[in-house]
């Protein structure tokens, strides 16, 4: 070079170079290095922890979903989902358990649309396990964060025990047991909070002959 | 167990994990800050890049830097997101809109990784890895390289040279973030979050309909967005979509993530000063702030006040089950008193006090502890107001740490502290006059107000988070946050570096009997009571018009 260039373009220029080698080791070779770690030491977590029935893939242990009916019209988007009493119901959810759009329904502590939601959602659910609605438990009427949650309390779990009980002529017993087995506690004993795997739990209750 | 007994647990084990790190972490990071040895590899990445690694630089040198670096960064991530539909791995999304790729490029170049996309639909992995992921290691570099050179404005003496910038991101990338990153990365998916190639992967759901799976690098970016108070999620719903916090476990690792350097800073600001009481002084006014915001609003979400809230029983609106009230509280309390602005519960929906709380928590500034470096070059602006302050009372010339603080260090102080606020309130002030930006509020009354409020002090202080229900992929409100996050970034940053280079000026004056210990209780309660006196009186007006009203509604 004859002409030395301006310091603030020999600034950029430099500056550019080191962006991109660090997108070379920080973007590219990073996240391969973790991928391939992964894959050979925890494939199937990294994978996405996917849960088989029968051979079948069928969901994700971490990825909440529906259990309704099918819809009457498919082809009418206006149709509301109805719940399938068959299997134990997971929490409302913003995204309607879609993973192409995780989500939450965003409505503040005040809010009229969420005030009807949380009694709409009371009155619907206390009809439709036959119970008390004062005893309709938090979870079961609030949306989740991701709108994808797979978890349930305990106490909205046992509240469905005896309508799942019944439509599939299997004894309380039964099913109650399964819940206690889905049921996961705290993080090492203390951390978050204890929750039924809806997606586990229903997946046994398939399972059942 | 209680869930009262398991929340305080779970605070309990995040303060001895921070303890236990606070000294081999902040000595670490002072050595590499100072070892004049580079390693091998080191020196063959300054070859290629083309820098004096054993020159330091004037600090309008290292500013031109750290500019030319962030302008470089800006646009290559722009180039990126625009053309990213034409490279491997873009999973079909479709390109994005000019205005809302330059809110992202800003976005994640500023360490605040305010979102106006949804994850899932709008980005492919390569861009997320390769462009979105590397910003998330070098914004927090650059956090930590200009705090580096404040310290260094107290520790040098006549002198005009402050340090090498390219030497100090390459080492805390290097040295720093990347190998934490790894090990964490591991962890996470060790305990369920998922780090492939895949696109959506459909399958047969047990419920009925078909279920797509998503992928993608999910671990490797989650480890460094909280590590370097990033806080951009891969997906939508950030922290609290399962896949990127499986469980109690992640959630509380997430959370020791996010904190660990900026907790860790001051004992390398000590260490570096030669006083490590100086360090014990910052961490314990920075832990004070912590430990009562986590309290007041976890305390806020048990009660559960707001009439929706009231009538579901509890606070469980836009919370996991398998967080609960506590960690997710705890969370919200970290998240936002950082700058990483993940979220693994929707603030939206919080209770008009605790959402108050986490506002009120970014206009503190991002100090406490805040964001890597960032936070402590914050709080070190506020101990030079206090023993500026200090040093009115007693009518005598301040001195910190044996430099003196004269007309002009004061000067880039104050800019310093004005123009964060400024950002927020001006910003604010516009959004709420115009008729069409109002229309963006999901919820209505304070409430509404409260979602505009959080949305421009959110990308002033480069924090990220929001109260999610405004409506911000519009050509106005992506154009003015990032001119936001881009002034709350770099103008401070550049009066950081002008009063490191006229500390560093300066002959040390000797301390004398008359010289305000700053390493004292004493110096903590004054230096707690500026950092709320300086914040409240310039915000109270706005969130009196916001959380304050619903809440005392």
């Amino acid at each position: 070079m004859s002409k030395p260039l301006p310091a603030s373009v020999r600034t950029h220029w430099t500056a550019l170079r080191l962006l991109l080698v660090m997108t070379a080791i920080l973007g590219i070779a990073y996240p391969l290095l973790v991928t391939g770690l992964s894959q050979l030491a925890f494939a199937d977590k990294a994978n996405g922890s996917i849960v088989t029935s029968d051979g079948k893939e069928v969901g994700s242990s971490l990825l909440g979903q529906n259990f309704n009916l099918p819809k009457k019209n498919p082809d009418d988007p206006n149709e509301q989902a109805q719940p399938d009493p068959r299997w134990f119901q997971p929490r409302p959810s913003a995204a309607k358990y879609d993973p192409h759009g995780s989500a939450a329904g965003n409505l503040g502590p005040n809010s009229d649309d969420l005030l009807k939601a949380v009694n709409d959602n009371r009155a619907a659910i206390a009809a439709f396990d036959g119970v008390d609605p004062a005893t309709v438990p938090v979870d079961a009427i609030t949306a989740s964060g991701s709108g994808l949650d797979p978890h349930i309390s305990a106490a909205y779990a046992k509240e469905q025990v005896a309508r799942v009980a019944k439509t599939r002529n299997l004894s309380a017993d039964t099913v109650d047991q399964l819940v206690d087995k889905y049921t996961e506690g705290r993080s090492l004993g203390f951390l978050g909070q204890a929750g039924v795997n809806v997606v586990l739990l229903n997946k046994a209750l398939s399972e059942q002959r | 167990m209680s869930s009262t007994l398991a929340g305080w647990l779970q605070a309990l084990a995040l303060v001895g994990a921070l303890a236990l790190c606070y000294r081999p972490l902040g000595d670490y990071i002072a050595h590499l800050l100072t070892s004049a040895k580079h390693w091998r590899a080191e020196r063959c990445l300054y070859k290629v890049v083309g820098v004096d690694g054993d020159a330091y630089q004037r600090w309008t040198a290292y500013l031109r830097s750290v500019l030319a670096f962030s302008v470089a960064s800006v646009l290559f991530l722009y180039g990126f997101i625009r053309l990213q539909n034409h490279l491997l791995l873009s999973l079909g999304v479709p390109q994005m809109s000019p205005h809302q790729a330059w809110n992202t490029a800003v976005s994640f170049t500023t360490n605040t990784n305010w979102q106006s996309y949804s994850g899932e639909s709008a980005m492919g992995h390569l861009v997320q890895m390769a462009g979105l992921a590397v910003q998330n290691f070098v914004s927090a570099a650059v956090g930590i390289a200009v705090v580096a050179t404040l310290i260094r404005g107290f520790t040098r003496s006549k002198t005009d040279r402050v340090g090498n910038f390219w030497v100090d991101v390459t080492r805390i990338c290097l040295r720093l973030l990347l190998p934490v990153s790894i090990v964490f990365a591991l962890v996470l998916v060790a305990n369920g979050v998922v780090q492939n190639f895949h696109g959506f992967h459909d399958i047969a759901a047990l419920g009925g309909g078909t279920e797509g799976i998503p992928g993608g690098p999910v671990a490797s970016q989650e480890a460094i967005k909280e590590l370097g108070t990033n806080g951009g999620g891969f997906f939508n719903a950030n922290s609290a979509h399962p896949f990127e916090n499986p469980t109690g476990f992640t959630n509380w690792l997430e959370i020791f993530l996010l904190l660990v350097i900026s907790f860790s800073l001051p004992r390398t600001f000590g260490r570096m000063v030669g006083d490590n009481r100086q360090g014990y002084a910052i961490v314990a006014v920075m832990g004070l702030f912590w430990v009562a915001s986590a309290a007041l609003i976890t305390l806020a979400e048990s009660h559960h006040s707001g009439s929706a809230l009231q009538a579901a029983g509890g606070a469980m609106e836009g919370k996991e089950q398998r967080f609960g009230i506590a960690a997710s509280s705890l969370f919200a309390a970290s998240t936002t008193l950082t700058s990483t602005g993940a979220v693994n519960s929707f603030h939206d929906s919080f209770t008009p006090f605790g959402g108050g709380i986490t506002i009120f928590n970014m206009m503190l500034g991002e100090i406490a502890p805040g964001g890597t470096g960032s936070g402590l070059y914050g709080m070190l602006i506020l101990a030079i107001v206090a023993v500026f302050v200090a040093g009115l009372m007693v009518g005598r010339t301040p001195e910190y740490l044996g430099k003196k603080l004269g007309g002009r260090e004061m000067k880039f102080a104050s800019l310093y502290i004005l123009t964060t606020p400024a950002i927020v309130l001006i910003g604010t002030g516009i959004a709420t006059a115009l008729p069409g930006e109002r229309a963006g509020m999901l919820n209505s009354g304070p409430h509404g107000f409260s979602e505009v409020l959080y949305a421009f002090t959110s990308a002033a202080n480069n924090n990220g988070s929001a109260f999610a229900g405004l409506t911000v992929n519009t050509p106005w409100y992506d154009t003015a946050l990032g001119l936001a996050m881009a002034f709350g970034r770099f103008l401070p940053m550049i009066f950081v570096l002008a009063l490191a280079g006229s500390l560093a000026k300066q002959q040390p004056v000797p301390a004398s009997a008359g010289t305000l210990p700053t390493h004292k209780p004493l110096f903590v309660g004054l230096l707690s009571g500026v950092v709320l006196i300086v914040v409240g009186l310039t915000y109270f007006p706005a969130l009196a018009l916001g959380p304050i009203a619903e809440g005392l509604h």
